[in-house]
Formats: C-alpha cells, sequence, structure tokens
C-alpha cells in the first residue's frame, strides 16, 4: 500500500508527458509537409519514383504498404485519417475506393494532359499512371505463330493439357474474366471459363512467372500472364535463369483483329481527408510527367499512360498492338460476377475435377 | 487463542474476503477478457449485415470444397504436430541416447521459421527445376516429367508437411513441460505393475499429459485455420481464401466477417467437445516426490532410431531452410543493407518484447481468475477472447482498427473541443494498435501455455497458502508464480517468436514508414523474389534464437523437485 500512491502518480505523469509528446509531434508534422502514401504496389517499386518527387518538390512522402485493409483503415478513421493518397495496381482496389467513398474528385489540367480519358475516373476520383496487357506467353518451340489468336481460343479443345495460369481468383484474372463477361454475357464467358479449365495443364498454382517457368520446363504451352514480367525476366541479370525461361516463350498479343487486348491499370487517386491535399495532387502530377512515366517504362516495364513516352526497348521488341479500350470502371463492376464464376466452374481445382 | 477478538472476527472476515477478492478477480478477468475481446467482437458486429447472396452462392459452389480441405488441413496437421511433438518429448525426457542434450533444445528451433520461408525452400528444393529432381533425373537419366512421377510439393500434402515441421514445437514444449513435471513415482507404479515402457507411455503417461498436448495441438491447428500465405501458395483453397476472396473480389466485408464468424463458432464448439470429453479428469500430482529421471537406455538399432527421429524435423525445419536463406542471403545481402536493416530489425524485437510481455501477464490474470472460480460470465469471455488465433490476421486487424479508430476519433473530438487541440489519432495511428492486434491473436499461446501449467499445480497447495491467511494475489505471487515460471517462460517464448513471424496485422496496423523484419520480407516474397528477402527472413530465424537460447539455459535444465527423496514415501 506504502508504494501504490506514488507509483500512480509516476504513471499519470508518464502518461501525460506521451500525451504531449504525441500532440507536440502531431503539430511539428503540420509546419513541413510530409505526405502520407498507402500504397498496394512495393515499396521498392514505388521508392524511386517517390525519392524523385521528393528531390523535384521537396516534399517528403511516407509510405506504409499493404495489399489489403487500406480501405477499411482510412474509412475507419474518418477525417482524421492520416492517409493523403493511394497508389494501386488493378482496378479493382481504385474502384473500391471510390465505392466507398473516401477518395475525392481532383480536377487538373496537368493530369486531364497528361492521361488519356479511358485511363481515368470520369468524376476524377482516380488516375491511372501505367497500363498493362494480360497476354499469353507461348513455347517458341511448341506453338506456331499464328496458332493462338484470342482469349477465346484459350477454351478451344485443341489445346487440351496445354495452358498454364495462376489461380482464377488473383485480381488480374478476375478482371480478365470480367472483361469476357463484359463482352459476351454471364452465360457465354461461364462457358469459355471451363473450357479454360479443360484445357489447363495442372491446378492454377503460382505467380505469372511461374507460369513462364512451366512452359520452359514443358509442362504447358500456353502461360497467362501480366506482359511486363516478360520484360522483367529478359532483363533480369541476377537471376539468369529467368532469361532462360523468356528466352522459352513468345509473347502474344490477343485479340489483334477484334477488339484488342485486355489491359489494366495500375493508378492513383487522393484520399478525401486528405490534410496535405495540395502535395497529393503534386505528387500524382509528377507521377504522371515525363520523367516518373519514363522511371515506370524503364524499370518495371510497364506501358506509360502519357501519349508519346516511348516504351522501354524490350517491350519495343513486342511490337505495337491493338488495346481494349472496355471500360475499366465496367470491369471493376463486373468483378464480383467473374469471381463467382470462377467458383462456379470450380477453375481453381484444376483440370478434370 | 491468545487473542480472543481475532478469533471473533475471523469467520466473518475470512467470509469477506473469501467473496470480496475473487469477486475482485472475477470482475478483472470479465474486463481484461473483453478488452482482448473486442476485435473479434468489431468483427461479429459487421457480420451483422446481411449478405445472403454470398452464402446462397459459395453453398451452391465452393463452400464444401472449403471446408473439406479446411478439416483436412487441420487433421493432417493435428495428427502431424502429435506424432512429432509428443515423440519427440518422450525420447529426450524418458530415454537416454546419444546426442539427447543437444535434440532437447534443438527440437524448438524450427519454431523461428516463418511457414512461408519454408513454404518457398521445399517448393524451390523439391518442384520439377529444384535440386532433388535435377539430381534425380542426373542419376536415371530421365528426360522429362513424363518419364518418371515425382510428388507434387504445391498441394495439400507439401501444405500438411510444412506446417508441421514448423508447428510441432508448440506440441514439443508443452508435452516436454508436461513429461518433465510428472511425478516419476506414477511411471513407476506402472513399471512395477507389470507395464512395459510402451505401456506406460500410453497408457499413464499420455493421459496425464493430455491437457497440455491438446493445447499445442489446438493451437498448431488454429494456426492452420487462420494461414493465408502458405496455403495459397500451395494452391489449397481453404476457409481462409474463402474469406478473403469474398472480402476483396466479391467486395463483401460483411460476407467475409460472417464467414470469419462461423470459423470462431466452429472453434469454440471444438474447444467445448474437447473439454467435454476430459470433464471430471483432474490431471495433477498428489506427490511431490520428483527422483531423477529413469531415462531407459537405447541402444544400437533403437538408439539410431531415436536419433533419426529427433534429427528429422530439425534438419528438415530448420538446419535446410537456414542453409538455403543464408546462401541467398550471401548473393542479395546488399538489398537489405539499402533498407534501414538495424532499425528494423529493433522494430521488431521491440515489438515482439511487448507483446511477449503483454501477452504472458494478460494470460496469467486471466488463467488464475479462472482458477479462482470466477464464474460462467468470466469463463466464457476467456475462452471466447483466445479464439483471435483461429482469426486470419487481416480480418482481425480490421477488428483492431475500427474499435480503436473510433475511441480515438471520439478523444480527438473531445480534445479539439475542450482545449482546441487535436491529437490526431493516438492509438489506431500507432504501434499501440499493432500490440493490441498481437495481444488479440496470441492471447491463446500465453493464456492456454499458463493455463495448463497451473492446471498441474494441486489446488491443495491453494487451499494451503489461503489458510495460512495469503491472499489470492500473494498466493499467485508467492506459489504459483515460482511454481509455473517454465510455463510463464514457455508461453513467452512462444508470443516472442510468433510475433517475430506476424504478418498480416503488422502490415494494416502499422503507421507510415514504420517496418519491420516480417514487412520487409513480405515485400519482396509478395513479388515472390524470396531470394531478395532471405537476409531479411534469416534475421527472423536468427532472433528467435534468442529466447530459444534463454529457455535452453535456464528452464530446460531444471526440474520442480529434482532429485529429492524415493516413490516410497
Amino acid at each position: 500500500m506504502r508504494t501504490d500512491l506514488p507509483r500512480t502518480k509516476r504513471l499519470f505523469a508518464a502518461l501525460a508527458v506521451t500525451a504531449l509528446t504525441v500532440v507536440a509531434g502531431a503539430k511539428a508534422q503540420a509546419a513541413d509537409i510530409e505526405l502520407n502514401l498507402y500504397s498496394y504496389r512495393q515499396p521498392f517499386l514505388i521508392k524511386p519514383l517517390t525519392d524523385a518527387f521528393t528531390k523535384e518538390t521537396g516534399i517528403k512522402v511516407n509510405t506504409v504498404f499493404a495489399k489489403k485493409g487500406m480501405l477499411e483503415k482510412i474509412k475507419a478513421a474518418g477525417d482524421n485519417s492520416p492517409a493523403d493518397a493511394v497508389v494501386t495496381v488493378d482496378i479493382g482496389r481504385l474502384y473500391a475506393l471510390k465505392e466507398a467513398g473516401v477518395l475525392q474528385s481532383i480536377k487538373s489540367d496537368v493530369l486531364e494532359k497528361n492521361i488519356p480519358a479511358h485511363f481515368r475516373d470520369p468524376e476524377g476520383m482516380w488516375y491511372g499512371l501505367t497500363s498493362r496487357a494480360r497476354v499469353v506467353l507461348v513455347s517458341k518451340e511448341r506453338v506456331k505463330p499464328g496458332e493462338i489468336k484470342t482469349l477465346e481460343d484459350l477454351a478451344d479443345p485443341k489445346f487440351k493439357g496445354k495452358i498454364c495460369t495462376r489461380s482464377g481468383k488473383h485480381a488480374y484474372n478476375v478482371a480478365l474474366i470480367a472483361s469476357m463477361i463484359a463482352h459476351h454475357g454471364e452465360e457465354a464467358a461461364e462457358k469459355w471459363l471451363d473450357g479454360v479449365k479443360a484445357n489447363l495443364a495442372r491446378k492454377p498454382q503460382g505467380n505469372d512467372r511461374a507460369q513462364a517457368k512451366a512452359v520452359y520446363e514443358g509442362v504447358c504451352d500456353i502461360a497467362l500472364s501480366n506482359s511486363y514480367y516478360m520484360g522483367k525476366m529478359m532483363t533480369n541479370d541476377k537471376k539468369p535463369e529467368q532469361k532462360e525461361w523468356a528466352n522459352a516463350v513468345r509473347l502474344t498479343y490477343l485479340n489483334q483483329d477484334g477488339r484488342g487486348n485486355h489491359m489494366n491499370i495500375s493508378g492513383a487517386a487522393v484520399t478525401k481527408s486528405a490534410k496535405h491535399k495540395e502535395a497529393a495532387v503534386k505528387l500524382l502530377e509528377f507521377l504522371s510527367s515525363d520523367e516518373a512515366q519514363r522511371i515506370y517504362a524503364e524499370d518495371n516495364q510497364e506501358y506509360p499512360v502519357k501519349p508519346g513516352i516511348p516504351f522501354s526497348k524490350v517491350v519495343k521488341s513486342w511490337g505495337d498492338f491493338k488495346v481494349d479500350t472496355l471500360s475499366l470502371e465496367k470491369i471493376a463492376k463486373l468483378r464480383p460476377a467473374a469471381s463467382r464464376l470462377v467458383d462456379k466452374v470450380g477453375f481453381d481445382d484444376g483440370p478434370g475435377s | 487463542m491468545s487473542h480472543p477478538t481475532a478469533v471473533a472476527d475471523r469467520p466473518a472476515t475470512r467470509a469477506l474476503s473469501r467473496f470480496l477478492p475473487s469477486d475482485r478477480w472475477g470482475i478483472a478477468t470479465l474486463v481484461v477478457a473483453l478488452f482482448v475481446a473486442t476485435p473479434l467482437i468489431a468483427v461479429a458486429i459487421i457480420a451483422l449485415t446481411p449478405a445472403p447472396d454470398i452464402w446462397k452462392h459459395l453453398y451452391n459452389t465452393v463452400l464444401f470444397g472449403y471446408v473439406r480441405r479446411t478439416v483436412t488441413l487441420m487433421f493432417g496437421i493435428g495428427l502431424g504436430t502429435f506424432i512429432l511433438g509428443t515423440g519427440t518429448a518422450w525420447l529426450v525426457t524418458m530415454c537416454r541416447f546419444p546426442g539427447r542434450g543437444f535434440f532437447n533444445w534443438a527440437l524448438i528451433l524450427p519454431l523461428a521459421v516463418p511457414t512461408y520461408i519454408l513454404a518457398f525452400v521445399f517448393t524451390d528444393q523439391l518442384e520439377y527445376a529444384g535440386a532433388v529432381q535435377v539430381a534425380l533425373r542426373d542419376m536415371f537419366g530421365w528426360r522429362n516429367r513424363q518419364d518418371y512421377w515425382f510428388p507434387e510439393i504445391r498441394s495439400m500434402g507439401g501444405a500438411i508437411t510444412v506446417m508441421t515441421l514448423v508447428l510441432y514445437p508448440y506440441v514439443y514444449l508443452l508435452a516436454r513441460a508436461a513429461f518433465l513435471e510428472q511425478s516419476v513415482c506414477v511411471i513407476e507404479v506402472s513399471r512395477t505393475l507389470g507395464k512395459n515402457a510402451w505401456q506406460s507411455f500410453w497408457h499413464v503417461a499420455l493421459p496425464l499429459a493430455r491437457p497440455a498436448i491438446v493445447v499445442g495441438m489446438t493451437l498448431a491447428m488454429m494456426e492452420a485455420l487462420n494461414d493465408f500465405g502458405t496455403v495459397d501458395f500451395f494452391g489449397v483453397r481453404t476457409f481462409t481464401a474463402g474469406i478473403y476472396d469474398v472480402w476483396l473480389n466479391m467486395d463483401s466485408i460483411s460476407g467475409a466477417a460472417q464467414l470469419a464468424a462461423v470459423l470462431m463458432i466452429f472453434v469454440i464448439a471444438l474447444i467445448m467437445l474437447e473439454r467435454s470429453a476430459r470433464r471430471g479428469q483432474k490431471y495433477h500430482h498428489t506427490s511431490t516426490k520428483m527422483q531423477a529421471l529413469p531415462g531407459y537406455k537405447l541402444r544400437g538399432a533403437r538408439a539410431g532410431l531415436a536419433i533419426a527421429f529427433c534429427a528429422l524435423p530439425i534438419v528438415l525445419g530448420f538446419i535446410l531452410p537456414a542453409m538455403v536463406l543464408l546462401s541467398y542471403s550471401v548473393v542479395f545481402f546488399d538489398v537489405a543493407l539499402k533498407a534501414n536493416f538495424l532499425t528494423i530489425t529493433l522494430n521488431s524485437l521491440t515489438l515482439s518484447f511487448g507483446a511477449a510481455v503483454a501477452a504472458v501477464g494478460i494470460g496469467l490474470v486471466l488463467a488464475y481468475g479462472l482458477r479462482m472460480g470466477s464464474g460462467p460470465l468470466p469463463r466464457a469471455a476467456v475462452r471466447f477472447a483466445s479464439v483471435g488465433y483461429a482469426v486470419p490476421g487481416a480480418v482481425l486487424a480490421i477488428g483492431v482498427i475500427i474499435p480503436l479508430a473510433k475511441f480515438d476519433n471520439a478523444i480527438d473530438a473531445l480534445s479539439s473541443q475542450l482545449f482546441g487541440v487535436s491529437p490526431g489519432l493516438l492509438f489506431s495511428g500507432t504501434v499501440v494498435a499493432i500490440l493490441y492486434g498481437y495481444l488479440a491473436r496470441f492471447l491463446a499461446l500465453s493464456f492456454g501455455t499458463v493455463e495448463a501449467g497451473l492446471g498441474k499445480v494441486s489446488r491443495n497447495m491453494d487451499g494451503a497458502a489461503r489458510t495460512l491467511g495469503a491472499t489470492p494475489f500473494q498466493t499467485m505471487a508467492r506459489v504459483h508464480f515460482p511454481l509455473v515460471r517454465t510455463s510463464l517462460m514457455t508461453a513467452g517464448l512462444l508470443v516472442f517468436v510468433d510475433c517475430m513471424k506476424e504478418l498480416p496485422i503488422t502490415i494494416i496496423l502499422r503507421p507510415f514508414g514504420y517496418d519491420t523484419l516480417a514487412t520487409f520480407v513480405f515485400q519482396y516474397a509478395s513479388d515472390e523474389l524470396f531470394e531478395e528477402s532471405a537476409l531479411g527472413a534469416l534475421t527472423i530465424v536468427a532472433a528467435g534464437l534468442i529466447p530459444v537460447a534463454i529457455l535452453a539455459l535456464t528452464t530446460l535444465r531444471s526440474r520442480p523437485g529434482h532429485a529429492t527423496g524415493s516413490c516410497s514415501a
């Protein structure tokens, strides 16, 4: 009992000091601008860009990376959310953020000039920064040029046991299936997906690179992949075995005689609760600038959205191609339906189930 | 008798002291349990928003597949950890064979290896392009896949193997402690009555250690329920995969919360089932005679088998991954150097240490509170709070962030109104949120371990201490605390190591610019760039060795009442 009183006092003192420090810290932060960025992209991908931004503007960028839970975190914090901006891959996340009402509409001449209309939200809630094509990587040895031309061909029985892909539930595949629903309706898309499943060489597994590797190993002949992975494998000096995988396959754009190849984007948005809106807009504008768009193209082998910025040398070697200009918002809205189709046909159970 | 007034007072004070303190413990237990369970309650509240079409869809399509695979995974891991954990624990405590002293502590080592890292290493070695199959092809002249058969590592079997290798130390640690704390006398009695060593194990030692073993297996199986990274990597779609799919692809957080709620109910039912199966059985020892363990001497082939059985999980679960990580770390060490590696490591260590201390403290309060017999309500609250371990981390993180942000916003509004100062997010925006998440997740680890330890202390001890005038708190501090020191150390070790590896909660709840070893590893691992993450993963493993060493040096050596007297007394 003797020690109780001072201990309580000490505890209160400690609490008071802590509270004061936190408050003082919050005040100090407001003085010089530091931008808080939620990133669905890996920090090592985003850092060269934020570093360049800091160098140009003097605005420091604090990044935190996560693949899920960001939306709920921003929503729960409400007006007090420290997040100023969000960068994501895949249209699905951008759309979900918009639907949750945690973004704000941005009007910027720079952004409108740099980013073509079909790569940004009509209300200015989000802006696409790079685009990527979901393509097939086919065996140079076993698949003749022109043998596979469309997404629809993937369901052709002649490719039985020849196709490899990652999980049908991965965001990239869900978006691809959503685009099939948008073009052909749900029923036809289901029949198609069932056909693709029957053609699988193995149960869906691994990431996109692993599919190219499987073609190299002779497990399958056709691999679904995002375009930039091919570029990254081709230029991987640290893991030269990936160059061999890339060397075994040929990147093939699909639906070139028709609607064009299915596209997805990585993008960015400003949160509704942004404490540094101006700086956040500045960051988005910077990310759409020549300098940043070049970094995206060269470092990550993606297609810059800004017209006139050249593709990387590797990407150029695949030639020009026609893109599917289907509205990204439409794709995003059809994601739940696409995900259900994956369940319905039991896509991830693999062939013969 | 020389103070008549005291005698007159005694019945009344005793009645009061028996009622009041136990009531206080009851209230404290309830409040603390509810505090830890708040994130789970938040998830349950999200689940209240209806999402009927989701259920119909799942029921018609994948629900049974999810359930079948989840149950298979749980059963496989339960069986695997039981065989490995109990078998090795029995060998090192009761038998004498070359290397026993080494195995005694080394068997804990795989605990320090994150499951997703082991999953990667196994795939790396065992897939078609891996070292094993390449060597086989060279040896037998096979040219391609069609020439031979090899088990597919990315499968249910692969997932069970990998998770068992990382999780069996739970069972090992608890079973080992239980075997050590058993009085040798009961085994000797059983031997005297004509049972052989195996029969003594099955009929006496094992049933006596059952509560501890069950706790270990429950922990391992709950880990199987909450895991996403490993099963996803192996392409095994369990219930957790379904939760994430409904949440992120079907845009239904309430549907996901409902699935998580079903998971919680399932776990509670399982725990209750097991408890009712051994209701009325008491497991503590009345004899304090703890002779030196007899040590069945193993020779020749039997010793060889024992060595092989103990070495296998260490080689596969620790040495192999450590070697692979080491070799990658050498090539890719610059990746780690570029990051602020020292700060990241310190962050991990301090967070995990803080969480371990908090979890053990709270675990002790709750376990002791229940021992004091605080009635059904606190009991139910504690059981519920420890279900957090079975809930997928990301879902639990949402359960943490929602109430905490509400609380922060209320404080912020109040402070702005009263003082004109806006403190912002005091808790949800700081590491406090991560600590809270760890507590909500790992309470089962600390509480389960402490409770198992307390369960072995005879209630006669409490009675004796209380009769001698000690308060419940004094009884805990002076009687139970020293007696269950081993269990407390074990609990702290488990929580520490698990926090070092923890990913989904850390990644969602951390403040801006705050990295731990696990998040550092994840940013590469999420892109399947495991080589780049090797040094981070290796550091997690190395940091896990610290508590293992402490445990080896202190508690592993000692036995309560070591070598005092014979059984005849």
